[in-house]
Order: C-alpha cells, then structure tokens, then sequence
C-alpha cells in the first residue's frame, strides 16, 4: 500500500470478526451517531450475529421503525430484520434516570434507597448532571454485556452502543472519570467529615482552612441546601464504595481489543475538528479505533461537470430559443443551477475531508453520501449499511 | 414590516438543536444589530469558543472583546462566559474573599458549585449575561463604558434550554433563601420581562421541528417569552414546481434537456442526463420534506424568519448574507441590499 493512499474503513471486517464485542459510535451531536448505531447494528444482525443495540436519543420515526415505542429501558426484538443468517437483533433505548435508580435500588437497602430517590440531589444529579447520561451508557452496557442466555452464555456476541448528545465528543470518555473521581474525591471527605468523626475535632486534623470552607459554602448554598447536599453524599457514600472503581472497570472495557470505536463526523469543519480531537484521543490513550465515518457528503451525480462550466452553461442558455409547452430551457437553466450548488457544496465537502485525511493520513475512513430525506426505516438503514463497507 | 416586534428586546436568546446553526445565527443577529449602529455583545456558555471561529478572531477570554465592527458607530464584542470564573467574581463581589478562593478551589468546592449543585452553575453563567444586560454607566467598575444596546447569547440547545433558563425553577426546591436565591430571583425577572425574546433556530427537518415544538412548550410552561423561529439552512425551489413534477413524473421524456444541453455543447451522456434529472428529483423530495415540517412550525403561530442554506458555507461573507437576511426581517431600519 502506497503511503498517500488513506486506508478504507470497511464494517463487514468489524462484523466478521467474532472478536469484537462492542462497537462504539460516538462524535459532536447531530452528526448520524444513532443512524450510524443502527445501520450498523441491522447489518450484524443480518450478517448472523446476535446483537443488542443501545441507542440513545432516536428520531421519533426511526425509534417507531426500529419498534422502540415504549421506553423500559429493555431491550426487545426488531422484527424487521432478516435473521435467515442465524443472527438476531434487539434494541433499546436508553432511559437514564431509570437506570441510575436502579443503580441505586439494587446496592442500598430498600429503606435507604428511598431516601436517596427523594433526594433532590440525587434528582437533580441523576436527571442534569453533565455526565450522567454517558455514565449511565456505560453501566448499562456492562450490564447488557453481564447478560446470560441458558446455559451461561452470554446473551449478545456484539453489543452496538450509541452515545449521547454531549457537547463535544471527549465528554463521552471523560464524564465517568469525572462523575466516578468527583463522588470519590476530596469534597465529598470533606462533606463526610462532620458525619464521620463527630465535626470538628476531625476538621482540625484534616486542615486548619476547612471550618472557613464549610462556612461560605453554606453562604453560598444556604444551610438547608448544604444539609442536602451532605445527605446525598453521605447516602452515595455507603451505597457506592469505590465509584472510581467502577468508571475504571468501564474505561478498562473500552481500552479492550473487544471494542471497536467508530467515529461520526459531518463534513464540517467543526464536526471533523472534533473528530480530529477524539481520534488523537483514542491513540494517545491506546484505545482501539476502528475509523471515520464521514456522514451526510455531498456526492455529485456528475462528476465530470465542473461547478463553473454548469454555471457558464446555465449563463448561455439564456439564449435558448424557448417551447410551446412542456420542458423549458428555463428549467434546464435550474437543473444547472442546481447542478452547479451541488458541485460547490461537494467541493467544500471533499476539501474539509481532505484537511482531516492530510493530518490523520493513517485513519480508515469511509464516506456516506447525503440522503435528500430524513434517514429513517430498516431499508434506509440498510442502504446506509452498504455504504458503509466502502462499496 | 420589519419586526417592530423586537424593538424593546435588550437580551435576544438563541436556541436550537444542536448543529442547527445557533450559533451562526446568533452571530448574524449580532452582526445585524451593529450594522444600526448598536453596540452589542454576544456571549457563549457552553465552553465551545464558537463565537472565535464564526468572527475568525483569536479565541476569547473572560473578558469582553471586541470581535467586530459594524456600521455607524455599531459593534460587536464577544464574551466566552466560563462558571469558575463567574463563581470567583461573584464570591469576590459579594464577599469580598480574597484567599478563601483559592482555597475553596483546593477543596473541589468550585468543583461542586459548577458541576453538580444543581442549578447553580447556570445562575452562575447567565447571571454574567444578566449583569452585561442591567449594566449602566455608573456601575461599579464600570464607569464611563458605553453599556450594551443588545445582548445576545448563544444559548444552549433545545434540550437543555428549559433547565437552563428556568434556574429560578431549579434552585426553587433547594435554595429557599439566601444569595443565590435572589440572584436566581432577579434573572428570572429579567428573562421573563419584555426585555428579552428566546428564539429557536431549526432545520426544516424532523427531528430539529419536534424538538422545537418541545422547546416552545417548555419555554411557555416556565412563562418564558417565545420569540421568533429562525428557519436556517432552507433549501431554495432554484428549479420550478412545474419541471420538478415533469422529471418526477412516470412517464419524463428527456428529449428537450437533451437538445438544450446539446445547444449548450455538453457531451451530453446518460452520466449527465439521468445525473441531472436524479438531482431535481432529490431537490423535488427535499422540498416536499420542507413543506412538511413548515406545517408543523406553523401551528406554533410564532413569527418565523428564513436563513438561505449556503452551498459555499459559512465564510465572512456568508455570515454577511445571513446578518443581511435577518435584518431585512427583523429589525426595523436595517440596511437594505
Ligand atoms: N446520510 C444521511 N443523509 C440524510 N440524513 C441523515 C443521514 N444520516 C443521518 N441523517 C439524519 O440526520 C438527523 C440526525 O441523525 P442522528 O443519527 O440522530 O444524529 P446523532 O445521533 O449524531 O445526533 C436524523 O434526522 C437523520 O435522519
Ligand atoms: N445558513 C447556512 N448555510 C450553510 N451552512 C450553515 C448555515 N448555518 C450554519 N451552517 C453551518 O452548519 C454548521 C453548524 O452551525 P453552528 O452555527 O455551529 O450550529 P450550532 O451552534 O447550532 O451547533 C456549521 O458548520 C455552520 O458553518
Ligand atoms: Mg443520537
Ligand atoms: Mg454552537
């Protein structure tokens, strides 16, 4: 292979390979992370693997075509798929606060669980938290992945995640670290401290500014908010032990050979600026990066026809000698106009590719043309899967 | 016609779905503004230097900066509001802490008040819009300044956009009395008032139109003022409804396009030909897609502005023709042409 040739992403080798686990499809918000989940996911499913796909926030119509009507937070089979290949494909969608609160259920005793649910913290922390949903990805992908069939083998061989709408594509593998180190670390010692050893004498050990600490928080928080707060913490604090633990579990998961990542990006400069982030992201970390997926590109249906010569086309038209009825060359003049937009638009496109290509030449990419509509029943999908192999 | 309607609006609020263009639109509206004359600032919360780019300046600090200038004495500074820093001005305002600080940053404190006291890191960022909004010349720290005529913010998108400005709603259950509580009390005043107007940016595509109608539901529910919806990136009918239904129809004789591409000396092709009509049959599905979704938009009985897509992007001139277009629909006195 040539150096200047940028390798294909192909997701056929993904799907293949019995290897792979998780495929992760993450990137700024609104580039095609669920379409691209669920693409890929029917794929599997009809290439004979037994799939399970998380998806996040569909569009309302993709979620009825995918069956995602009711929202328990379960996953449940998608009929739609061919499963003459042996495979099978069940979906779901992600409900946050009730996997939080089942989090919580399942490690606090039921009396205390019940104060934690009514806690406004924890409401607060568990519905808006910045973190919370990407955190709650995760642990339910552990879970799902924790899942045995009869007999005791797992219950999916590949488990397509897609993930949420964050503001920028990192807050997905740094928002378990932050809530997990957050919940771990040195506030919440010092929130715990009057609790634990009875006030001030432990203040006085841990450090002679903490009394000051505490008493403009409560100026800035109030007294009953700072009450609150203290319970919450002190409720997570028994509940959860080592959080840390757990968000590292998951990073560890993620680092695996198991998990592939593929990453979605438009072909803005915005989009794959952030791209370009998270791609340099994965590989300082090691992580396993499958590719790029370059969703929404203005393909040309003639490539040949420059923008500029369907625009002087369009100019000397003008002169055309017109018709009774029918066809018009005024209508020819928009079909070049229209040709000559389009051209522009897939030239600013291919050229915001090729700054990301001349700085990652090594990154497998592969390109999904931009549909004239809304992506969203099981054949759409299935287009969209094809285009994904690089055919 | 133009929009009178926004006339007593000081703070104009820009929402959207993520990626609708938000924050193109809110930098278009800045830059419509100070093409009157007015002195405008436009600020970010979000910690996504996005105003830097779509004015290509240098990225912004926490302090105002001018990212613009417009016409008759008119300009724009931008503002990249970060809650830290927000929460260090205000306990020094109010407190007067000069160590305490650096010590409450020690103990994650300002971790905490940022990040997870509910509600609080947003008080704490639009408090700043708040403070750029009730600014006068006497002010405290603030003599002599020109105070701004138009504050626009580059909100957060739709799906937080309820949460974020209802903070009064959020600290309620929390925070009973106290300096947050009041502070959280006076914006709500001001974000309810005439003053200021929350506009939603949207495609005409699904799933941004529902999340708009969520977003206009939400905002009525917490009595905050609808204002316009920004219909951006419209794809125009460049080619006429009468030759979309031609070449959509069973039975398009080809015949005439060929001839006239011939006259024009194209090498005329199935390529060409079938490449061609496919794309006015696309443009053909994406207007009717249109139509669809500007019903729905309809029904919200809100004054609605369009925003051309632009097939070259969003350059310093785009961002021109942008401003230019929503002037022209929005502000009273705006320059034509
Ligand atoms: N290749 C495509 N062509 C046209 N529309 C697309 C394409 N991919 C996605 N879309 C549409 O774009 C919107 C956003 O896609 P979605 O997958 O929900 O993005 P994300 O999950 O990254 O926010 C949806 O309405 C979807 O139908
Ligand atoms: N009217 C328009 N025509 C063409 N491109 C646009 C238009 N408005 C926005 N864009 C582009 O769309 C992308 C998203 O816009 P942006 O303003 O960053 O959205 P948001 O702030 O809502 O995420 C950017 O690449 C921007 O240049
Ligand atoms: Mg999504
Ligand atoms: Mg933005």
């Amino acid at each position: 292979m040539s150096a200047d040739v940028t390798p294909a992403l192909d997701i056929d080798a993904l799907i293949a390979d019995p290897s792979i686990r998780t495929i992760v499809c993450c990137g700024s918000g609104g580039v095609g992370k669920t379409t691209s989940a669920a693409a890929i996911a029917i794929r599997a499913a009809e290439a004979g693997r037994t799939v399970a796909v998380l998806t996040i926030d569909p569009a309302k119509r993709l979620a009825q075509a995918m069956g995602l009507t009711d929202l328990d937070n379960e996953p449940a089979p998608v009929e739609a798929v061919d499963t003459s290949r042996g495979g099978s494909l069940d979906a779901m969608m992600l409900d946050m606060k009730r996997t939080f609160d089942e989090v919580v259920m399942q490690h606090a005793a039921p009396e205390k669980a019940q104060q934690i649910l009514a806690n406004p913290f924890y409401q607060a922390v568990s519905s808006s938290f910045a973190g919370t949903q990407e955190y709650m990805a995760m642990e339910r992908l552990g879970q799902l992945h924790a899942e045995r069939k009869p007999g005791g083998w797992p219950r999916w061989d590949l488990i397509v995640v897609d993930t949420p709408p964050s503001r920028s594509a990192l807050d997905f593998l740094d928002a378990p670290k932050r809530l997990g180190s957050f919940l771990d670390g040195r506030f919440i010692k010092l929130m715990m401290a009057p609790a634990k050893a009875g006030g001030r004498a432990y203040l006085k050990v841990l450090s002679v500014g903490m009394g000051s600490v505490t008493a403009v928080m409560s100026k800035i928080l109030g007294g009953p908010m700072l009450r609150d707060a203290q319970t919450f913490v002190a409720a997570l604090d028994t509940m959860f032990g080592g959080f840390r633990e757990r968000a590292e579990q998951t990073y560890a998961l993620l680092s695996d050979a198991s998990t592939a990542f593929v990453v979605v990006a438009t072909p803005e400069r915005d989009a794959l600026r952030e791209a370009s982030f998270f791609v340099d992201r994965l590989e300082r970390e090691r992580m396993p990066l499958a590719g790029l997926v370059v969703n929404r590109v203005q393909m040309t249906y003639v490539p040949s026809l420059s923008a500029a010569r369907a625009q002087a086309a369009a100019q000397d038209a003008l002169d055309l000698p017109g018709r009774e009825d029918g066809w018009a060359p005024s209508d020819t003049i928009g079909l070049l106009h229209l040709h000559a937009d389009l051209a522009e638009l897939g030239q600013r496109h291919a050229a915001a590719i090729g700054r990301f290509t001349a700085s990652h030449p090594d990154i497998p990419q592969v390109q999904v043309a931009a549909a004239a509509h809304d992506v969203n029943d099981i054949d759409e999908l299935r287009e969209i899967g094809n285009t994904l192999t690089g055919a | 016609m133009a929009g009178s309607a926004w006339d007593g609006v000081r703070l104009h609020v820009v929402t959207g779905k993520g990626g609708t263009g938000k924050t193109s639109v809110a930098a278009a509206l800045a830059t419509a503004y100070a093409a009157t004359g007015k002195h405008v600032l436009i600020a970010e919360v979000e910690e996504r230097q996005g105003i830097s780019q779509v004015f290509d300046v240098p990225q912004l600090g926490t302090t105002e900066t001018q990212v613009a200038r417009g016409q008759r004495g008119g300009d724009v500074y931008g503002l990249a509001v970060d809650a830290k820093t927000a929460l260090m001005e205000y306990l020094q305002m109010f407190y007067k802490l000069g160590m305490a600080g650096g010590l409450l940053e020690r103990f994650g404190v300002v971790d905490f008040a940022t990040t997870i006291a509910p509600g609080l890191r947003d008080v704490l960022l639009i408090g700043k819009v708040y403070e750029a909004v009730r600014r006068r010349p006497g002010r405290r720290g603030h003599r002599g300044e020109r105070p701004y005529d138009v504050v626009v913010l580059d909100a957060p998108p739709t799906g937080r956009i309820g949460r974020f400005l209802g903070v009064n709603h959020e600290i309620a259950g929390l925070a009973k009395m106290g300096p947050v509580k009041s502070q959280a009390d006076s914006i709500t005043a001001l974000l309810q008032s005439r003053q200021t107007a929350v506009h939603i940016v949207t495609l005409l595509e699904e799933m941004p139109v529902q999340e708009t109608v969520d977003a206009a539901r939400d905002l009525a529910a917490l009595q905050l003022p609808v204002g316009a919806i920004i219909v951006n990136q419209e794809r125009e009918p460049i080619v006429s409804a009468e030759a979309r239904a031609l070449v959509t129809g069973d039975a398009f004789d080809a015949g005439p396009l060929e001839s006239d591409l011939r006259a024009l000396d194209l090498r005329v092709g199935p390529t060409l030909v079938g490449g061609l009509v496919q794309a006015g049959q696309d443009l053909d599905e994406r207007l009717r897609m249109q139509d669809r979704e500007r019903k729905q938009l309809a029904a919200l009985d809100r004054p609605t502005y369009h925003l051309p897509f632009l097939h070259e992007g969003l350059d310093a001139g785009g961002l021109r023709e942008l401003a230019g277009a929503l002037g022209r629909q929005m502000i009273a006195g705006a320059p034509h042409e």
